[in-house]
Formats: C-alpha cells, structure tokens, sequence
C-alpha cells in the first residue's frame, strides 16, 4: 500500500504545474474569462501537444493510455491555474465514447481528441437540472437509419466551441446518446450567463434535429463511469484550487501586518488557516483514492467517488470562504484572483452532482443496502 | 500510487482474519458502561489482550525482542482493519501500546525496552499518562510536580490530574520538574514511576457521564530510582514531544473502529425505528447526515493510511499528526450529534441500548479536549505545518 506518487506520476505533475504556470498565468485567465467563450485555441493546442488530451484515452486511438490518478493529477494543476476551457467536458465525452461508441466512432472522435482536433461536451441536464440519468425526458424518435430529437437541454458546458455534442436522449429501449456535430441543422446554442465565467455553460434547443450513428447499449454503464471519471477530475480541479487559496491565504497571513504584527501570528486567523489545511489534505486523499479505485475496478469505487465529489464540494467552497475572510476587504475585490477560484469551485460544486446528491448515493449504498 | 496489497500482505490479512474468526469472545455483558471502569470488564480484557499477545497479534510493528511481531506499519494497518471487521473488543491498554510504548522505544535504553515493553503488550501492566496539572494543562511545559535527587533516586512531590486509566494502572510516564532554574522547557525529565510505590494516591473524578475514567494522582515523596529516567534529566520535553506525536498520530487508529460501530448501530437503528408512520431510513434528512458521518470516516481512514503509508518511508510521527487529531475528535462529536438528532425523544434515554447514545454523546465532549485541545491543535497545524509566526508567548 503506497500513498504517494509513483516517480513518473511527480514528474508529470512537475511538467504540468510549470506548463500550466507558463501558458495559463492569472492574467490570462482573466482574458478568457471576459471573452464571449473562454476558449482559447493556442492552449488548447498546447495542452494537445503535451499529449493530456488523450491522457486516459487508450493507445490505439491516439491517446496516452494513462489511468486516472495520472487524470487526477493533470486536474490538480488545472485547478490550481483555473484553466479556462472546455477540458472536463471534453474528457467526460471521451470517456462516454470510449464505453458506448463504436469502433468507428472510437477511432474517428477519440483520435481526432487525442490529437486535439476535436472538443466535446455531453448533453445530459434538461429544465429539471437532475444529474440522475433517469431524469432525462428528451425524446429520440426513430427516423429511417437515424433519430430525431426535439426539445431543450440546459447547463451544456462549452457547447458553443464543441466539434461534437452528445445529447443523452430517451428511446423506446432506454437511454441513448446522439452525436450532434457541430453545425447541424437546427440545432441552437444560447449562453447562459453564470457565476463561473471561465468555464461557460450554454442552454442548447434542438428543432426537430436528424441524427445518425446513436449509441444505444449499455449506455447506463457508459454514463455512469464517464461521469465517475469527470467527477474525478472536477474533485481534483477543486483539490487544486483549494490548495491555491490556502497557499496564498497563508503567504498573506505572514506579510500582512494590523496591531503591530502579522495577522498570521493571531490565533483567529491561524486557526481559519488549519481548517483549510485539513480541508486540503482531506481532499487529496479522497480525490486520489477515487481515482485509484475506478482505474482498478475496485468493489467501492462507486462509493469512492460519491465521497470525494461530495467532500470537495464542500470543501472547495469553504476553503474559499475562508481564503477570503483572512484576506479581509482585498480578497472581496475583483482586482484579487481569490475570486476566479471561488467562482469555480462553486461551478464545479454543482456539476456532476454536489454533496446533497452524492450523500443521497451514499446512503443508498449505506443504509438501503444493509439487509 | 498502488493501494493494492502485496501477495504477503494478503496472505498477512487472510492469516489474521482466521486467526480472529476462531478467538474474538462473545462481547463482554454487563452493567458496566465505561469499559475500564468495572473490575468484571477489566479482567474480560485483560484477558482478551493477554491472548492476543500469547498469540502474537500485539504490538505488530515492535521488534520481536521486544514481545512484537517485527512486522511493517502496513501490516499493523491490516490489522486494524481485520480488527474491525471482526468486532473485536478493544485492548485495554491503550496509552502503553499507543503512546508510552512507542516513546520508549524511541528514547530508552536496552534495559527498560526488555523490562517494560513485554508487558506492555500482554496487558499485565497497565499504563497512564502523568502529564497535565492543575496548573499546567495545555501549557504542559509548565508543570510544577517536582523532583529531586536523592543518591540513585528521585524523591517526587506533586499532583497531577487528568489522568485517564490511572485507577487501573501498574506504571505511569510521568513529567517532572528536574531545574528550577532552566526556562520551563528545558528543566523536565520523564520518569517511569511504578503506581504502587509508596506516597501514590489515586482519586478518581466524576465525569459528565457519571462515571469514572480520569483522575487527580498525588506524590508525596515517591522515591523513582534514577535508572528509570526516560531519556536524559531535564530533556523530559524532549521525551514528552515524541509521546504527543504519537499520542496524535496512534490514538486515531482505535476511533475508525468505534465510530463505525456507532454508525452501524444507526443505521440498523433508523432500519427499524418508524416516524411519521414510517421507517426514519426514508426521512431525506437523517439519510444526508448518516451519507455524511460515513463518508468523513472513511476519509479518516484514508488519511490515517496516508500518513502510516508516509511513516513508513521515514518512522518519526510529525506535526500533521494534529490535523489527524482534529478530525476524529470534531467526527465522533458530530457523529454521535447526529445520532441523537436522528433518534429523537428517545435519544435522551438511559434506558434506550443500555444508555450507549446518552453515554456517547456525553462522552465524545470530552474528545475535543483530551491529548490536546482542537485550539492547541490548530495551533500546531499553523505554526509547525504552515509555519505561520508563533502567537502564544511560550
């Protein structure tokens, strides 16, 4: 049993932290931010180019063929740049793809991500904004060799620079994904203005729109590992923030000086510090045990998961409440980064479910399990 | 990263999961509620912990010269978790095997590991800790009970209070004042002080709960031969540094195992108990706080096998140790917060499960404030982990 890091795995976090400290600064984020996408396609090349694309995608189709604690600790430096984009959508599609395409689709969609040809996003949310899969109404009605949707999804991440959606839709055998390419007919793409600018969330309607190449089985399995995988990476993002604010939370305890002496020497400030601490590394054990556990299959994985998404979204957002209160009045200030960070971890709180909805598939496992 | 275990370590688990399916006794039934509090229940685990050292399951990761297993932090791990799994009873002595027997083997000398650390293990010597004061909680540093030198022993005068198991204890790690001269940290020594010398007296104090488990313990002109020094005269901080690492860094191991007894019986409990004309697991807000309690546990667990999985690799327990401290402590507390909420009226009951919610709650209020307040704990996490400036004159 070995905690830490494998060699390989800290020098690929050692490239990714200077990568990303090197192409996505603060400054730049803030670009992106206050443009109409947040998408930028020098980084987006960038990161390609670095192969973290296709990091989890397997080798035949371009892709690093890594695991997911490899993705984790890609996710812990994006989180800690606050890297705009449309990178976790993408790898929640890929995943789904990767578990429900076929071997054209896989090798067509998947190679064409690995090589950074190709931005995804799945459509799942609708007006119920339920991340149960159940709750999906969206009708595909057969039509000859394909189906048509008709009807509105809402909370569609990156939807206006994705190359393919796919759209989770209800058929007459259960739930099937559509892959709506970009510039098909009838499909349209509204922004949907929302606290976390750097990563924008878009709702899409659909008018009676022809789609060809569904995936219909096992599609219950695909989503459920596609959404473990980018409820990973968003854990590790919020993972990465955290220890962002809480490194500059206590670099400014020890500088900033009221009474005389550094705020950082008062125990009011010093324990708000300790709490984000004990968030932080609270985090990173559950972030890289989930991880290692959907990459082996483990029995609890499912659990694993569940809790590291529920105990990060809550502890991404009070270690920002705290980051900000021992910052006093500069920390509420636009001019300060804390808030990029906090906006995010918010954004990432809600997606893939947060800890209210995790919690509840927790206790289905704890409580209704026990016979 | 590889959480999986190796060949060995599963062979190592399959061997203690026989071992304790054939010998873990039926529980211990009786009136006592506080397990160390009642001499029926006392004897039940003693001798449950004698036959756990007969067959080599105590003290894990000790040297066998010592009356170990010599076997790694992992496997000790392992342990653990087969301990639980098979609701064995707890060992009775838990301050010798957490916290006094791993100071002395990291601070005494050959002679007092081979006389003290066997029957650490068997449990035919049980141990407290003589640290806080009436005057010097924690600002232990600041103790008062003193010792002097009289030829080869200490003569000890003083009082100390606190004192958890010290009714049941055959020895005691105890702090005293060597120079009165020296600046507070640097005029202590640890004594190992046999509890049935003459001039020991034990009283117990009430607790919350009603029933015993701490006590006030008085010296009065104990004499402790000089060989029983732990580590050097008057660098007892030292000493008393190394047993409050591993007082945070060990007692946690036992706690997974209580709280999530605790959890079962909810749930099992919320299983059966209806409100509002049905069973309360259906109730959405009892579902969120039992998800909750759960998840935090294991998160525990998984923080506890990052750090043994850190120890390993380098065997001095650090400062991080505190954040392990802070999170049982707060976790039990709320825990057995929620249980009562969940149940309801009946929670207040003494009569409700032999008393054990009404108990616990009580009982887990002492936990944010024994081995060393959640404050001095946040303290440490600032200063030694962060390192933010010192705020506390010391």
């Amino acid at each position: 049993m070995d905690f830490d890091l494998s060699k390989p795995q800290r020098l690929l976090q050692d490239s990714a932290r200077t990568f990303f400290s090197r192409e996505c600064a603060p400054e730049r984020v803030r670009e992106l931010m206050a443009s109409d996408t947040a998408h930028d396609d020098n980084l987006w090349r960038a990161i390609a180019d670095q192969g973290w694309t296709g990091l989890i995608i397997p080798e035949q189709y371009g892709g690093l063929g890594l695991g997911l604690v490899e993705m984790a600790v890609i996710a812990e430096e994006m989180g800690r740049a606050c890297l705009p984009g449309a990178f976790v959508s993408t790898l929640w599609a890929s995943a789904l793809i990767e578990k429900a395409g076929s071997e054209e689709q896989k090798a067509k969609w998947l190679d064409g991500i690995s090589a950074g040809d190709v931005k995804a996003t799945v459509a799942l949310l609708e007006a119920s904004a339920d991340w149960n899969p159940a709750a999906v109404q969206l009708k595909a009605e057969r039509d000859g060799e394909g189906f048509r949707i008709h009807g509105r999804k809402e909370f569609v991440n990156d939807a206006a620079v994705a190359d393919l959606m796919l759209v989770v839709a209800r058929g007459e055998k259960g739930l099937m994904v559509l892959p709506v390419e970009k510039g098909t007919d009838g499909v349209k793409v509204t922004p949907t203005p929302s606290i976390d600018a750097t990563r924008k969330i878009y709702q899409v309607d659909f008018d009676n729109v022809y789609v060809e190449g569904a995936m219909a089985s096992g599609i219950n399995a695909a989503l459920e590992y596609s959404m473990g995988v980018a409820a990973i990476a968003l854990s590790a993002e919020m993972l990465g923030g955290m220890q962002w604010t809480l490194d500059t939370t206590v670099e400014y305890a020890k500088t900033r000086q009221q009474f005389g002496a550094p705020i950082g020497s008062y125990q009011a400030v010093q324990h708000h510090c300790a709490d984000m601490l004990l968030y932080t590394e609270s985090s990173r054990s559950a972030v890289y045990y989930a991880a290692w556990a959907l990459t082996e299959h483990d029995p609890l994985s499912r659990n694993a998961v569940s809790i590291a998404k529920a105990y990060c979204s809550d502890a991404g957002r009070e270690v920002g409440n705290l980051g900000i209160q021992c910052h006093g009045g500069i920390g509420f200030t636009w001019e300060h980064n804390l808030h990029l960070f906090y906006k995010r971890a918010k954004a990432n709180e809600l997606m893939m479910g947060d800890a209210t909805f995790h919690r509840e598939k927790l206790a289905q496992l704890v409580i209704d399990a026990k016979d | 990263m590889d959480l999986r275990l190796t060949p060995e370590e599963e062979k190592f688990r399959d061997e203690c999961r026989a071992w304790l399916e054939a010998n873990v006794p039926p529980p211990f039934e009786g009136a006592g509620l506080n397990e160390e509090e009642n001499a029926e229940s006392l004897a039940y685990l003693k001798a449950w912990q004698k036959k756990v050292y007969d067959a080599g399951w105590a003290g894990i990761s000790w040297k066998k010269e010592y009356g170990g297993r010599g076997a790694t932090l992992i496997e000790q791990a392992i342990f653990q978790e087969e301990w639980a799994r098979a609701n064995a009873p707890m060992l009775i002595n838990v301050l010798g095997l957490s916290l006094i027997g791993p100071t002395i083997i990291a601070v005494g000398t050959e002679e007092q590991k081979k006389r003290f650390l066997p029957k650490i293990l068997s449990g035919e010597e049980i141990w407290c800790q003589g640290f806080s004061e009436p005057n010097a909680g924690s600002d232990v540093a600041g103790l008062g009970t003193k010792a002097v030198r009289d030829g080869d022993h200490f003569i000890v005068n003083g009082q100390k209070i606190w004192t958890s198991l010290a009714h049941v204890s055959d020895w005691c790690l105890l702090l005293v004042r060597t120079d009165f001269e020296a600046p507070k940290h640097k005029g202590i020594t640890a004594l190992l002080v046999d509890m049935h010398s003459e001039g020991v007296s034990v009283r117990p104090l009430k607790q919350i709960t009603g029933d015993s488990g701490f006590n006030e313990v008085f010296f009065s002109n104990v004499r402790v031969p000089v060989a029983n020094v732990l580590g050097e005269v008057n660098k007892g901080w030292h000493t008393a540094i190394a047993t409050l690492m591993n007082e945070r860094a060990n007692l946690g191991a036992g706690i997974y195992i209580q709280i999530k007894r605790t959890l079962d019986a909810l749930v099992e409990k919320v299983n059966t108990l209806q409100r509002n004309g049905k069973p309360i697991a259906q109730d959405p807000i009892a579902r969120q706080k039992i998800a909750q309690a759960y998840l935090e546990l294991e998160i525990f667990k998984l923080n506890s096998n990052r750090a043994i999985s850190k120890l390993s690799k380098s065997p001095i327990p650090g400062p991080e140790g505190s954040i392990q401290k802070i999170f049982w402590s707060e976790l039990n507390q709320r825990t057995q917060r929620d249980a009562m909420e969940i149940l309801g009226a009946h929670g207040q009951l003494w009569d409700l499960d032999d008393g054990k919610w009404v108990y616990g709650y009580l009982r887990t209020r002492g936990n944010t404030i024994e081995a060393g307040t959640s404050e001095i704990q946040r303290n440490i996490v600032a200063e030694r982990v962060l390192g933010l400036p010192k705020g506390y004159a010391r």
